[in-house]
């Protein structure tokens, strides 16, 4: 694991009508790693996603991606930089193949996006491509399939792939285990694992199973501020962390 | 494969036939070039509507602008036809640029209030200008020549207008089924997703919305030519409301969907007499009589009945007879 930085953010913020969903954020995301967001629900999690991939725009703070300030750009710029994220709920496009799908992350970069003039044949050229991205994914069975019929696990596979096709050196992935049953859980992060190889993962996650085995570094969010840093070990073993979540279940009995 | 269920192809060839025999099977070649003009313009609106799902109530002002422009350039600049007609799908396409930088960034109804309002405004425009004669409209459209070939026959006239039809038919088709559609599909089942994938969708929305302008010119440079003359009511909103009624009864995101729609309706609006008249005669109920003035209302209950009986219009109903696996709903 190199030392240099590939995400920074400075005092990053977003308020929602007076409420402070994200406040004050500073995050570092070491290049190579596999780094961790954590916190209960309603932390400011996905909201940091957000504003992080620039669907949202922060009310303060910067964001640098290899010490480029990002904080101005458009979302579809920030994810030609390299910086791809996922959704916290799975994002397939359903009423296309397997193989369309992640044809789509392939496109763009090929020039084939904007020809409107020509057949769709003229996509066959990235059909190999887009079959090991599907074989990577152990999705390369039925690449015919339309994705709406996949079951969720595997469309969770599919949009890891079409995410792989983009090349990113950075992945953003909002809960990529969220509804998974045990077995889909562990191939979802036997996968990570793998395709974290020679890049960098952020992932919002919620199974400390998962975090313990395949995260180098937890940031542990609380009502949008930073609570904790450090490695698996630290953030578990302080107090203050563990006050949070016991904090939670106590408000889940009484709810 | 578990595809879209599709019409065979042979159902295509055996329409072009059709309408390639059709004047010499009785029908009236005018009305015959209504119907293609409508269906052309069906078609456009469907290329927008039924692969991005952003329904447009503004196309009368693409329609109806470049009918008005065509007409001056032939009847006061003494333009060619092929220029007059090409000059009326760029103007529609200066139009479908000001609408569409405007409402792609919008969704739903909000995006179709952009596209009215803005058509409202080429409407009263319209209204007072000079050159379109107001509430007479613009009379004698020449039709002069293309190429050398008179086209004062109806007969000739039908058939470049058939050929224009099915070449532009053909071409939407492509672009549907082109790297570009495949884009647009994921901005209309996923935009997030796609923006995500690194494309500004908004830029394809746009893309999409100015074919779509282009084709709504042509087939409203067509009719004027055609008829011979251009009034308010191709930019009026009810243009706007009957083209989407046509692809809706036809069938919204098919290829064959908006011609049938455009052709139901408009035999619909120059038969209703007729029509009304058999019916009357038929069950003795004076009632049936009355219909004659109320096209709107048969328009009306044409598309409440379709809608009921056939989720995806006409064609979307007949494709899944045909068969080929289902695919869920949107
Ligand atoms: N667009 C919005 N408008 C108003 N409030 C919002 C908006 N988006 C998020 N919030 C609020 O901001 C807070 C943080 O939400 P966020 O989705 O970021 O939490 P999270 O940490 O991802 O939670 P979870 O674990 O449930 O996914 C919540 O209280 C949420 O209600
Ligand atoms: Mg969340």
């Amino acid at each position: 694991m190199s030392n240099t930085t590939i995400l920074r953010t400075r005092g990053l913020s977003k308020h929602f009508a007076g409420f402070a969903a994200v406040q004050n954020v500073d995050i570092e995301v070491a290049q190579g790693s596999i780094h961790a967001l954590v916190g209960p629900n309603g932390a400011g999690k996905t909201t940091c996603f957000n504003l992080l991939s620039k669907f949202l725009d922060p009310s303060s703070g910067d964001i640098y991606f290899h010490d480029q300030n990002i904080t101005r750009m458009q979302p579809a710029d920030v994810a030609r930089l390299g910086m791809v994220r996922s959704f916290q709920i799975s994002a397939t496009f359903p009423h296309m193949t397997l193989l369309e799908n992640v044809r789509v992350g392939l496109q763009r970069s090929a020039g084939l996006a904007h020809q409107f003039w020509r057949p769709t044949r003229v996509l066959k050229r990235l059909d190999d491509e887009a079959m090991r991205f599907l074989d990577l994914v152990g999705l390369v069975a039925q690449p015919d399939q339309l994705a709406a019929n996949l079951p969720y696990g595997h469309k969770r596979a599919l949009e890891l792939a079409t995410t792989l096709a983009m090349n990113p050196q950075l992945l953003l992935l909002d809960e990529p285990t969220q509804g998974l049953g045990h077995e889909d859980v562990e191939q979802v992060t036997e996968l990570i694992r793998r395709v974290a190889q020679g890049r960098t993962v952020l992932m919002v996650e919620h199974n400390m199973s998962v975090i313990s085995r395949i995260c180098d570094r937890v940031t542990v969010m609380q009502r949008g501020q930073v609570l904790a840093e450090g490695s698996y070990a630290e953030v578990a073993g302080n107090p203050e962390v563990i006050a949070a979540y016991m904090g939670e279940s106590t408000e889940e009995m009484h709810a | 494969m578990p595809r879209r269920p599709r019409i065979p192809v042979y159902m295509v060839w055996g329409l072009l036939l059709l309408a390639i025999a059709a004047p010499w099977l009785g029908l009236y070649p005018v009305l015959g070039m209504r119907m293609m003009c409508f269906a052309l313009f069906a078609c456009a609106f469907n290329l927008l509507a039924g692969y991005t799902g952003l329904i447009s109530f503004g196309h009368a002002a693409l329609f109806g602008g470049a009918g008005y422009i065509t007409g001056l350039a032939l009847t006061s600049w003494g333009w060619s036809t092929p220029a007059g007609i090409l000059l009326g799908v760029l103007v529609a396409l200066a139009i479908g640029l000001v609408m569409g930088v405007l409402a792609v960034r919008r969704y739903g109804i909000y995006f179709s209030m952009v596209t009215l309002a803005l058509a409202q405004i080429v409407y009263f425009y319209c209204l007072q200008a000079d050159f379109t004669g107001g509430e007479d409209g613009l009379q004698g459209i020449p039709r002069g020549t293309l190429f050398g070939l008179p086209l004062q026959s109806d007969r000739v006239m039908y058939y470049v207008v058939l050929v224009v039809f099915v070449a532009s038919w053909w071409f939407m088709r492509r672009i549907v089924r082109s790297p570009f559609g495949q884009v647009l599909q994921a901005v209309s089942e996923n935009e997030p997703r796609t923006i995500s994938l690194g494309y500004r969708a908004n830029r394809y929305k746009l893309g999409v919305f100015l074919l779509s302008a282009g084709f709504a010119g042509l087939a409203g440079a067509l009719k004027s030519v055609v008829m011979g003359f251009e009034t308010l009511t191709d930019v009026h909103w009810s243009t706007s409301g009957l083209v989407i009624l046509m692809t809706l009864v036809g069938g919204l995101g098919t290829d064959l969907g908006p011609i049938l729609g455009a052709v139901i309706i408009t035999v619909l609006e120059e038969k209703m007499g007729t029509i009304s008249r058999f019916l009357e005669q038929l069950t003795g109920i004076h009632w049936f009589a009355t219909l004659n003035d109320s096209a709107s209302m048969v328009n009306g209950a044409i598309f409440v009945l379709c809608v009921l009986l056939f989720r995806r219009g006409i064609v979307g109903a007949l494709r899944e007879r045909w068969g080929g696996a289902q695919v869920p709903a949107d």
